[in-house]
């Protein structure tokens, strides 16, 4: 695997964010959601590093945090660029706009992240003119290669959004991520709302862009299918902690972590013979706002014991063949856990 | 075999809008064999949610039913066409709910805000079954406890606002089956839910199918939860059914493109190729349910299309293979059948 030996680009410790809970006239703080629990995550230069976890789970708000599309409450997110490192999280207003030429953003909903009363130009265009001030016949043609790029026509540029299909806007919205060339892109469920036909050209075009810019992704997605056919290395989480972290193939066929186990077993099969049997995990995530004590992952844990409810696992090396593995679970080397595949 | 419990026979809806006329379905013929349930796939815009919203008579206005039928069996007394009943009539509102239930993607906006669950339930007993309060009560709450919901008798006063997802879902599998429907359809019953919430709401069905008999249409776009659901599918394409058969014979032996073309672009799980090999993508995207294609409507996407043939005939619905229907010219039994009907109009 190529990225073992790479050198990493974003390197991301304690990462924490809490939102307060307000309640009661005077909008007293009563309590918070952990969103982000403290992570730590190093994601390598050209990889494509897979988040996945159910709705809840803090991947979205990760992806976010890391950009400081949202701030994070405590942590930094060191990013390894050309001209050293820096902290992210303690970046001030114009270092941060400078940061942000090199990491970008794709958004879920095609149809919310685009501008209604911008043409397709002007879309693209913008972040060249706020971070580049690029404009003229330069910006033009900057626009007309990147529509290129992405495989939509350049007799579309004066269109405006209500006139494309979902998938042609998804590749609008992937065109102004790209427009100033950056090192790191978070895709955000970047195909989840898309039609499987569309969602296939889209993810082979996310694989184009990467071999010929050698973009680094972190790929947010709630689909496992996709996160296998795309992803080098895959984080998974759990109420706002990361509880499983491998290379891919090693993650899906050998996971360590029982709440991994179960959240494959539940991927139903795209085949008729294949009678996956699943792992019957009882009820649904707690409440982020009321965690349970120990183990967040207990009260549906088939294999729970009594150590689990009082004591918080934290995320270890397991196995580490093929590259890190970690989990956080106090019997990961016990336990035989049932994977996907042959 | 027993005659089918719904038999849908050239079934067209459509609507004039002033771009011209929208034909969101054009021509379905579809059986739902008793006591199994059948599968309905496609992307998103091929027609699948109107299929059952034409199917229980309540197309959104200023859509119509504008052609074919929908046979629901009525036992000795022969079967009434529900296409030919007024959508709020009173003998179409005696069957929908009663012998026809629905539950739809998004529990949120199919319940009222404003009403405990426990009284919309209740509710649908003292129209339907005449239950006194009291009496639709008690039905309810076990209702509520069959679906799998903690607490049920507390859960009766609670609000669609105060459930999660996988909870609400539960809660609207009670209420459309409190009157133990013949026919249950189930438009994208799981899409807004996470996978283990998922498996725990298509277990629930399973099992409650199997204990009350009851004939189901499953509308999904997710081909994994056809394959582990369903005993038959049919896949639609621009508001027709292009292909038809057993859910083994549709994953073993695809026979439309556009079938074989939907399946090969899933990325499975368990099935890596290897990672940067590119998904086997159509191209394009469906077309608008106003667009009027000459030939096959998949004719332009489609790989295999043969110029002067897809593109000038339209293909008609042919046996290809035993128990196996598909609308593919390819195919010499379905160029026969589309000669045929050319003939005939």
């Amino acid at each position: 695997m190529t990225t073992s030996m790479g050198t990493p680009l974003i390197e991301i410790k304690g990462l924490s964010k809490r939102f307060p809970i307000h309640s009661g006239l005077s909008r007293r703080v009563t309590g918070e959601v952990r969103a982000i629990d403290g992570i730590d995550l190093t994601i390598m230069r050209g990889e494509t590093l897979g988040l996945v976890g159910e709705s809840g789970c803090g991947k979205s708000t990760t992806g976010r945090a890391i950009l400081r599309a949202i701030e994070p409450s405590a942590g930094e997110i060191l990013f390894h660029g050309e001209h050293g490192t820096v902290d992210v999280a303690k970046l001030g207003r114009t270092d941060l706009k400078r940061i942000r030429r090199k990491m970008q953003m794709v958004f879920q909903d095609p149809y919310a992240s685009l501008n209604p009363r911008m043409n397709v130009e002007e879309i693209i265009a913008e972040p060249l003119i706020c971070l580049e001030h690029m404009s003229g016949r330069a910006r033009r043609e900057r626009v007309t290669e990147l529509l290129e790029l992405v495989g939509l026509d350049s007799g579309y540029l004066l269109r405006y959004p209500h006139t494309f299909s979902g998938g042609q806007r998804q590749r609008i919205g992937i065109a102004r991520a790209l427009a100033l060339e950056p090192d790191f892109v978070v895709c955000d469920e970047a195909v989840s709302a898309l039609d499987v036909s569309v969602q296939a050209q889209v993810l082979n075009l996310l694989i184009d862009i990467q071999e010929r810019l050698g973009t680094t992704y972190l790929f947010v997605s709630h689909d496992l299918g996709v996160i296998e056919h795309q992803c080098d290395r895959v984080a998974v989480m759990y109420l706002g902690k990361i509880v499983e972290f491998a290379d891919t193939e090693t993650l899906l066929r050998r996971p360590k972590m029982p709440y991994v186990e179960a959240l494959l077993s539940a991927v139903p099969e795209a085949d008729p013979h294949v009678k996956r049997e699943r792992v019957a995990i009882r009820g649904e995530v707690a409440d982020p706002a009321n965690l349970p004590s120990g183990c967040p992952f207990h009260p549906r844990c088939p294999y729970a014991q009594d150590v689990c409810r009082t004591a918080a696992p934290t995320l270890r090396q397991v196995e580490g063949e093929t590259g890190p593995h970690l989990a956080a679970c106090h019997f990961a080397e016990a336990l035989t856990l049932r994977g996907v595949g042959a | 075999m027993s005659r089918p419990v719904i038999s849908i026979r050239g079934l067209e809806v459509g609507a004039r809008s002033r771009h011209g006329m929208l034909r969101p379905l054009r021509g379905i013929d579809l059986d739902l064999p008793r006591g199994a349930t059948t599968g309905l796939v496609g992307e998103s815009g091929c027609g699948k949610s109107m299929t059952a919203r034409a199917l229980l008579n309540i197309t959104p206005n200023p859509m119509r039913i504008t052609a074919g039928s929908v046979l629901l069996d009525n036992g000795a007394a022969g079967s009434i066409d529900l296409a030919r009943l007024e959508p709020d009539g009173a003998p179409m509102r005696a069957i929908r709910g009663r012998r026809l239930a629905m539950i739809f993607q998004e529990p949120m906006t199919a319940f009222s805000p404003v009403h405990t669950i426990g009284n919309q339930i209740a509710e649908m007993l003292t129209i339907h079954e005449r239950l006194d309060k009291r009496a639709a009560k008690e039905r309810a709450i076990e209702m509520l406890d069959l679906v799998g919901m903690p607490n049920a008798r507390q859960r009766f006063d609670a609000f669609p606002f105060n459930l999660s997802g996988g909870m609400r879902q539960r809660a609207m599998i009670a209420m459309a089956l409190a009157c133990k429907p013949d026919v249950l359809v189930a438009d994208e019953p799981t899409t807004a839910l996470d996978v283990t919430i998922q498996a725990q709401i298509l277990e629930l069905l399973a099992r409650l199918q199997a204990e009350l008999g009851m004939t189901v249409l499953l509308i999904t776009h997710d081909l994994g939860v056809v394959a582990r659901n369903t005993s038959r599918v049919a896949v639609m394409y621009l508001g027709q059914v292009v292909e038809e058969t057993t859910t083994e014979a549709l994953f073993d032996t695809p026979m439309h493109p556009y079938t074989q073309g939907l399946l090969g672009s899933v990325p499975r799980l368990g099935s890596r190729h290897g990672k940067r090999e590119r998904l086997p993508a159509m191209r394009g995207s469906v077309p608008p349910a106003l667009s009027e294609l000459p030939g096959c409507a998949f004719h332009p996407r489609c790989p295999k299309a043969v110029p002067g043939l897809c593109d000038v005939v339209k293909p008609a619905m042919a046996e290809v293979a035993e128990g196996h229907r598909a609308r593919c010219l390819l195919y010499p039994e379905v160029l026969v059948a589309s000669k045929a009907l050319e003939a005939a109009a």
